[in-house]
């Protein structure tokens, strides 16, 4: 369902001969009427953006890539922007301002490809005002600058609506002042420790390849230097590990970044020790190394997907601002400012901010985002209106009943489910700290044996084998095969269509054994398909059918008109619609009457239907029945083989017995759920013990989404509105979602092996050291070739698998660009 | 062989020179958007102001 306006699915058109396609967004074009320059275009819409491109000499645009735009069918509302106009209101979105210049960032979910970069940098051209914008591609972000005293905030982003990227503005834009949370410090860290491994190993490689020959000298200068450059290593670029051992200590739970620390003190302690007795030159060398390469191994966990967000709530949904009605006339009010009591006016698409209670005109309320319904609700003065429907109607006026924030929607995110930190909390239910921690244990004991064995032995000997041990038995190995198992699984679920908020949702994913499933917009898409029962129309009925449904903007009339294609308009003697009830019309001599059964005032054969058309006495029943995502059949069949399933959905259960046979006989099935029916539901699942996977789309699966153990939303366009959830799914994908599930189960049984691989190596070092003869250049050789030979196996094995079972290895191919 | 002392000297010297390099490069947000470099470069600038 798409719910961001402007923000068209980008259509890719291959070229077929003898239809023309648009020059601005390449969607086939009806008709060949809309012609500008010898050009075809397939909306008004196209050839304005077109119009004012070109007459601005900026034709580069169409040149960098074909049909770079997009469909602009939709018109934009004159006056929605109007509230910028309102100082306070715009002032909350500016970045910075120095009373002249103002610089704002705005997010462009239509930026696509390098034509859309090209226009959106060359702004300045369109309008004089502009002094500079920048698009930061990947986070889809365009910072301009401009002259308050040339144009306004208002007319900036009229400006950008007309050329058709609008930009997506809602009440989040305003609460937020923080920048993106983009980790500058990290890519400090790595570059350090990189920086400092390298120029130790070269200034070790006098000792790697001296046979203790080297001039006393030079083997101090060395040493001493190599403990200069582990210096910001061990205090700057390992800081991270030794804080998050240190908050484990403090927790009471063994993290694995807590032997890792460990591992590195003693190292660092031991090689300061030898260096400054003279005794050896220490371990500085692999020790910068590791951290080096964990460092490394963490940034590829942790890559984000910047254009993506996994944290939406309602504020990310609602509008910045909305028109209110006082004495003084209509006047944009911040939805902050927004009280009990005032008197808003609503337009169609508008969102609804708060619950409400309509006092003048009459709306059809679309509450499939926030409860799953997919027939929109008629309602008319007096009747209540809640926060988070869309109008799809005429203008109307409503009354405040309730503030914002205790709304029937956004009730419920003051729900406990929504105050526990899901990240965290599956973080620490990994399994990789529990098995760094049974490793702790084991290595603390066989420390206290050697200890103890050397205490009555030779006490000499004591600190030297106990600390060889520690830095032997380092689990780096195990920290390095998990995050680069995790860092290239992400990658390739990405690849099909799986966007994951972090990294631990992999291994969630991997124990899930029940999925449930919303209905509207997740097993559906947006498109609707019609099927007749009774008297079959024929071609000439069609027609008038047609005729009298066309004038009408009723969804069921729309829908009625995309059903009969290629029919002609023909004239009409008589039109009227009554609203909530049917159209009347006498078309070419023939009675018409479109509408409910009340309104036909004939007895009906089965109630059941959507709507009824009666042409010259003759009836047909009308049901809508929304589409099945294709491949789902195929899916649900896969599923329910290894996985148990229900299905949630706020909607009628007209569709039931469909789906009772679409999911099998012992599928749940609940229909009319609310939000928190559905969040309760999955805690009880969790309960029974199951691992709960929930796919949803809407506000109302919010609750479900965050109570579940992991939470999908499934998403036309990843780049539209979606609620807070683990993970994001292209719908596009949706059939794979079996493979999916597959292919992050086989991340822990990766990172186990690949972890027994590096175990060998250790156990290669352990026989070294036990009998003396562990040398720094062993030590420098082994220490790559491990992380080597573990980087090797967890990225092959995981695409080999991924390939094996049916997925994608690669990228899609990038769009061509024009020679 | 106390050359030996300059180059190391040298060779450090460099080696800082790139790691300077290197975190004025994070600090000018050059890292934070990995595939607008490539197109822009592909663009023809023709502002006067730049």
């Amino acid at each position: 369902m798409s719910v961001v306006k402007g923000n068209n699915t980008i259509v890719v058109s291959r070229q077929v001969k003898d239809t023309a396609l648009c020059y601005h967004c390449g969607a086939e074009c009806l008709s060949e009427n809309i012609a500008y320059d010898n050009k075809t275009f397939c909306c008004e819409g196209c050839k304005l953006v077109y119009e004012i491109v070109s007459h601005n000499g900026m034709c580069d645009y169409y040149k960098i890539s074909a049909h770079p735009g997009l469909s602009q069918i939709k018109p934009l509302r004159k006056d929605k922007y109007a509230y910028l106009d309102n100082e306070a209101i715009a002032s909350s979105l500016y970045k910075f301002t120095d009373g002249k210049n103002i610089i704002v960032t705005l997010y462009i979910p239509g930026v696509h490809c390098s034509s859309c970069m090209w226009l959106l940098e060359h702004l300045y051209k369109l309008n004089a005002g502009i002094t500079e914008s920048r698009l930061n591609f990947t986070a889809k972000e365009v910072t301009i600058r401009f002259d308050k005293q040339v144009i306004s905030l208002r007319q900036v982003i009229e400006l950008l609506a007309t050329i058709g990227y609008e930009p997506y503005i809602s009440l989040d834009d305003a609460n937020k002042k923080q920048p993106k949370n983009y980790n500058k410090k990290s890519i400090y860290k790595l570059g350090v420790a990189g920086f400092c491994f390298g120029n130790i190993m070269l200034m070790s490689f006098p000792e790697y390849l001296s046979d203790n020959t080297i001039e006393g000298q030079y083997a101090s200068l060395f040493r001493i230097l190599n403990l200069a450059l582990s210096l910001p290593v061990f205090f700057y670029s390992a800081s991270d590990f030794f804080k998050n051992a240190w908050k484990s200590y403090r927790q009471k739970a063994i993290n694995i970044d807590a032997p890792v620390a460990l591992a590195i003190l003693i190292t660092f302690a031991r090689s300061v020790y030898e260096i400054v007795t003279g005794s050896g030159a220490g371990y500085l060398d692999s020790m910068s190394g590791i951290v080096f390469f964990m460092l490394a191994g963490r940034m590829i966990q942790d890559k984000t997907y910047q254009s993506i967000s996994f944290h939406r709530d309602y504020q990310s949904y609602f509008p910045i601002a909305v028109n209110v009605v006082s004495n003084e006339g209509v006047a944009s009010t911040s939805l902050k400012d927004l009280k009990k009591g005032d008197i808003i006016e609503l337009y169609h698409d508008d969102i609804i901010p708060a619950d409400a209670v309509i006092t003048d005109g009459r709306g059809r309320i679309d509450y499939s985002f926030v409860t799953g319904e997919s027939e929109p609700v008629s309602v008319t003065a007096g009747e209540t209106i809640y926060a988070g429907g869309r109008q799809t109607g005429e203008k109307m006026r409503a009354q405040i009943t309730k503030p914002v924030a205790s709304s029937y929607l956004t009730s419920l995110w003051n729900h406990h489910t929504f105050s526990r930190n899901k990240a965290e909390q599956n973080n620490k239910k990994s399994f990789v700290h529990l098995l760094a921690g049974n490793f702790t244990i084991v290595l603390f004991a066989l420390v206290m044996v050697t200890g103890i064995y050397w205490a009555l032995n030779d006490p000499a000997k004591i600190l030297p084998s106990v600390s060889a041990m520690l830095i032997i038995a380092c689990p780096c190995a195990l920290l390095l095969a998990s995050t680069f198992t995790d860092g290239s699984l992400m990658r390739l679920l990405s690849i099909n269509g799986l966007y994951l908020r972090d990294a631990f949702v992999i291994e969630q994913l991997g124990k899930i054994n029940h999925v449930v499933f919303d209905k509207t917009g997740t097993l559906t898409s947006g498109s609707t398909d019609i099927s007749t029962k009774g008297h079959e129309l024929t071609m000439e009925e069609k027609d008038l059918v047609f005729t009298a449904a066309s004038s009408s903007k009723h969804p069921y009339s729309m829908a009625l008109v995309k059903y009969l294609p290629g029919c002609k308009k023909l004239n009409m003697e008589k039109w009227e619609e009554i609203p909530g009830k049917g159209i009347e019309a006498i078309v070419n001599g023939n009675y018409i009457k479109i509408g409910s059964a009340a309104f036909i005032d004939l007895p009906v054969t089965d109630a059941k239907a959507n709507f009824y058309v009666l042409v010259n006495n003759k009836l047909t029943a009308f049901y809508i029945m929304p589409v099945i995502r294709k491949g789902i059949p195929g899916m649900l069949g896969k599923l329910s083989g290894t996985h148990g399933l229900s299905l949630l959905s706020g909607d009628n259960d007209k569709q039931k017995p469909y789906l009772q046979k679409l999911f099998g006989r012992n599928t749940e099935l609940l229909f009319r759920q609310q939000p928190v029916d559905k969040l309760s539901y999955i805690d009880v699942l969790q309960k029974k013990g199951k691992k709960v996977l929930m796919i949803g789309d809407g506000l109302n699966d919010a609750g479900a989404l965050q109570q579940s153990n992991v939470g999908i939303t499934l998403a036309d366009d990843i780049n539209n509105f979606t609620p807070s959830c683990d993970a994001i799914l292209k719908a596009e994908n949706f059939s794979n979602l079996p493979s999916l599930l597959r292919l992050s189960k086989a991340g822990k049984k990766i990172i186990n092996l690949s972890f027994g691989i590096s175990l060998i190596y250790n156990i290669i070092g352990l026989y070294f050291s036990v009998q003396g003869k562990m040398n720094p250049l062993l030590a420098a050789i082994l220490m790559p070739l491990s992380t080597l030979s573990i980087v090797l196996v967890t990225v092959g094995i995981s695409n080999l698998y991924t390939r094996y079972i049916g997925l994608r290895i690669n990228p899609e191919s990038q769009p061509q660009y024009k020679t | 062989m106390s050359v030996l002392y300059v180059l190391v000297l040298v060779s450090i010297l460099v080696a800082s020179v790139f790691l300077g390099a290197f975190i004025w490069s994070v600090r000018s947000n050059q890292f934070e958007d990995n595939s607008g470099a490539s197109m822009r470069m592909l663009h023809d600038n023709d502002n006067p102001q730049h």
